[in-house]
């Protein structure tokens, strides 16, 4: 029996520095998989985990972990439907830190590719990114963003719609705020100006008149703009400011001016907290349809050892109808062809319907943990043994 | 109009179908998903046994079947799903359904009291002035149905936004530029049509020397607060105030069609 195992490690069990001593770029995570024969080596910021299949288990094992050896505390490893449901589950985003979010797809698919797997691992790969889509899908698991920075682009799209042509004035250039116009720029909007402690009043002030978002993080000890200034300059037009920085460099008295929206870091950080929890409750929906596409996976991988022994005994059975029609030939010489026809055709179904009700019932045992002594059961009864 | 039972057979779906849509966006509202997408099938089912409806009274009838002011209401409901179908099966739009929903089922029911979903109710008018008329102001007012649809969702989001509700990103609307943009665009087809359907009415009522009544000033008041709207969204207008004026332009719509009718109609 081929068996599927994993060893690896991630955020829930490695802090990142440890996690850091195993990450391994494509082309180490390729010669990786090439080196442990039929594997894929997953290596994302949050986890190292090495996939193989082999009919020695506990070799597969041993040859992986001595690859992540210098975590060895913190290494788990998992066989069979565990390692399966383990990968559906990180596919999906379950495993993520971060529930949903979606970059672990495309990393789960490339590692896919770059790795050198066996027909099960590839089957476990693609039913895992089958059940990756599908719970993006039907879930809405990881529609809302999930850092400040995202969450500041994804209200822009709440006030503007397409943010291609938008404009963004960027006052200081702070982290956050730098992911938050990387955030804004990767929607379609362009950084029209970035502003420092040594631009002038009056170019600040014509900046802002064009601009469509603003993206604070100055270290300004008082207001960089206030109400009366933005009033001039907008005349009721959309505006959307974000504030990042503490304390505040934008006027609070802004957000009550006609067609402006002003948030600072502690509603943004109120807002993804609510989208994260609104997350984890879709992730109960989503862990369900994880669980029913791997109990697909084991039905299907519980068949490979049925299916051999269905294929022996049907050719067992045709075979024996064979001979016995070739013993009565003497007989059936004296039939014409449509009486032959109706005797093979009648031999046929006996045949058949003798199978039927093992057939199915071997594929029902073959889900069940017993599957495997059915089929040894089988081929001891009809000595289908040596067609193993 | 006398009850017919195709008819019939056909009124019930279309209003069970309109129904299960408002509830459906409700369910929406509430836990996005599902309970949308079926509620989007609903008014498209609901929509085409609609249609089959229509296509049956204006089978049965020898000219234009929705002179009555119960028909028209028929008619005018149909218009106004036909036109929030145009964006309503796309998702952020499903939370128009809210609005236009549970108001074209109840719109759909007054119409079938007045006996509008039936046959045989033929006005003396001719067919040519009927389609003209009835069919342009119905269309318009359905396109100012939904601008007001609209516009009730861009103050819903507004406030959202103003009021900083931190749900507002795990259930997205259309964004506020874009509603503003669409309830603007609807209202630039629709006055035109109400004007050439007000125009054609008042050409009738001078060649008759008709007098004018109610609905004719109200009708023509609404079209001033319309053409308001537009005149004033050219110089720049937007946002909150003319979402306000849009729904004082729909309050019109609204005394129009259903406050004063009845003289009109007779």
């Amino acid at each position: 029996m081929t068996h599927l195992v994993l060893v690896g490690t991630s955020h829930h069990h490695a802090p990142v520095e440890l996690r850091e001593r195993v990450a391994f770029d494509p082309d180490e995570a390729h010669a990786i998989a090439e080196r442990l024969g039929a594997a894929v080596c997953l290596s994302t910021c949050n986890r190292t985990e090495l996939y193989l299949e082999a009919e020695d288990a506990e070799d597969a094992e041993r040859r992986a972990a001595e690859v992540l050896a210098e975590l060895e505390p913190a290494l788990y490893r998992l066989r069979d439907q565990a390692g399966a449901l383990h990968l559906f589950r990180v596919a999906a985003g379950l495993d993520s830190l971060v529930p949903g979010e979606g970059e672990i797809l495309g990393q789960v698919r490339a590692a896919h590719e770059a790795g050198t797997p066996g027909p099960l691992l590839d089957r476990v790969f693609r039913h895992a990114l089958h059940a990756g889509r599908k719970v993006r899908a039907q879930t809405a698991i990881g529609e809302s963003p999930a850092s400040v920075s995202s969450a500041a682009a994804a209200l822009a799209e709440q006030v503007f719609g397409d943010l291609a042509g938008c404009e963004i004035l960027l006052l200081g250039a702070g982290k956050v705020s730098g992911q938050a116009a990387r955030n804004l720029r990767t929607r379609g909007a362009r950084i029209s100006f970035v502003a420092d402690s040594k631009t002038g009043r009056t170019r600040l002030e014509e900046e802002l008149a064009r601009a469509d978002v603003v993206v604070s993080s100055t270290s300004a000890s008082g207001y960089v703009l206030d109400a009366p200034t933005v009033e001039r300059m907008r005349h009721g037009r959309r505006l959307l400011l974000i504030d990042l920085a503490v304390p505040r460099d934008l006027d609070p008295a802004i957000h009550e001016l006609e067609g402006c929206y002003l948030y600072d870091i502690d509603d943004l950080e109120a807002i993804v907290a609510e989208t994260l929890s609104g997350r984890r409750s879709e992730a109960e929906r989503a862990e369900s349809i994880v669980a029913a596409e791997a109990e697909k996976f084991h039905e299907w991988q519980a068949s490979l050892d049925i299916v051999p022994a269905i294929a022996s005994l049907r050719a067992r059975a045709e075979e024996i109808r064979e001979q016995e029609l070739a013993k009565a030939e003497s007989m059936l010489e004296r039939l014409d062809e449509s009486q032959r026809r109706a005797v093979e055709s009648i031999t046929t179904q006996i045949v058949n319907k003798l199978l039927h009700m093992p057939t199915i019932r071997l594929k029902q045992a073959a889900a069940a943990a017993d599957g495997v002594f059915y089929a040894d059961a089988v081929r001891h009864l009809f000595g289908l043994e040596d067609e193993r | 109009m006398r009850r017919s039972t195709l008819a019939e057979l056909l009124f019930w779906p279309a209003l069970l179908l309109y129904g299960e849509a408002a509830f459906g966006y409700l369910g929406d509202a509430r836990r996005p998903g599902r309970a949308g997408r079926a509620a989007t099938w609903g008014v498209r089912l609901g929509w085409i046994v609609q249609t089959a409806l229509l296509g049956v009274q204006a089978v049965r009838e020898d000219g234009f079947p929705w002179g009555t002011w119960a028909a028209s209401l028929n008619l005018f409901v149909w218009l106004v799903v036909g036109t929030y179908l145009i964006w309503g099966c796309r998702r952020p739009y499903r939370l128009l359904g809210l609005v236009v929903m549970p108001l074209a089922a109840v719109l759909l029911v007054v119409a079938r009291a007045g006996g509008g979903t039936g046959v045989g109710g033929r006005s003396h008018y001719s067919n040519l002035f009927l389609v003209l008329h009835v069919g342009l102001v119905l269309a318009a007012f359905a396109g100012f149905t939904l601008a007001a649809s609209l516009s009730v969702l861009y103050l819903w989001q507004e406030r959202r936004l103003k009021h900083r509700a931190t749900t507002i990103l795990r259930r997205p609307a259309p964004s506020l530029a874009v509603l503003d943009r669409l309830a603007g665009r609807t209202v630039l087809v629709s006055v035109p049509a109400l004007t050439l359907g007000i125009g054609v009415g008042v050409a009738r009522l001078l060649a008759r020397g008709e007098r004018m009544d109610a609905v004719i000033v109200t009708s023509c008041l609404t079209w001033a607060v319309w053409t308001g709207y537009l005149a004033l969204r050219a110089t720049g207008w937007s946002g909150r105030r003319a979402a306000y004026l849009a729904l004082a332009g729909f309050a019109l719509v609204a005394v129009v069609r259903l406050a004063l009718p009845a003289t009109h109609f007779a």
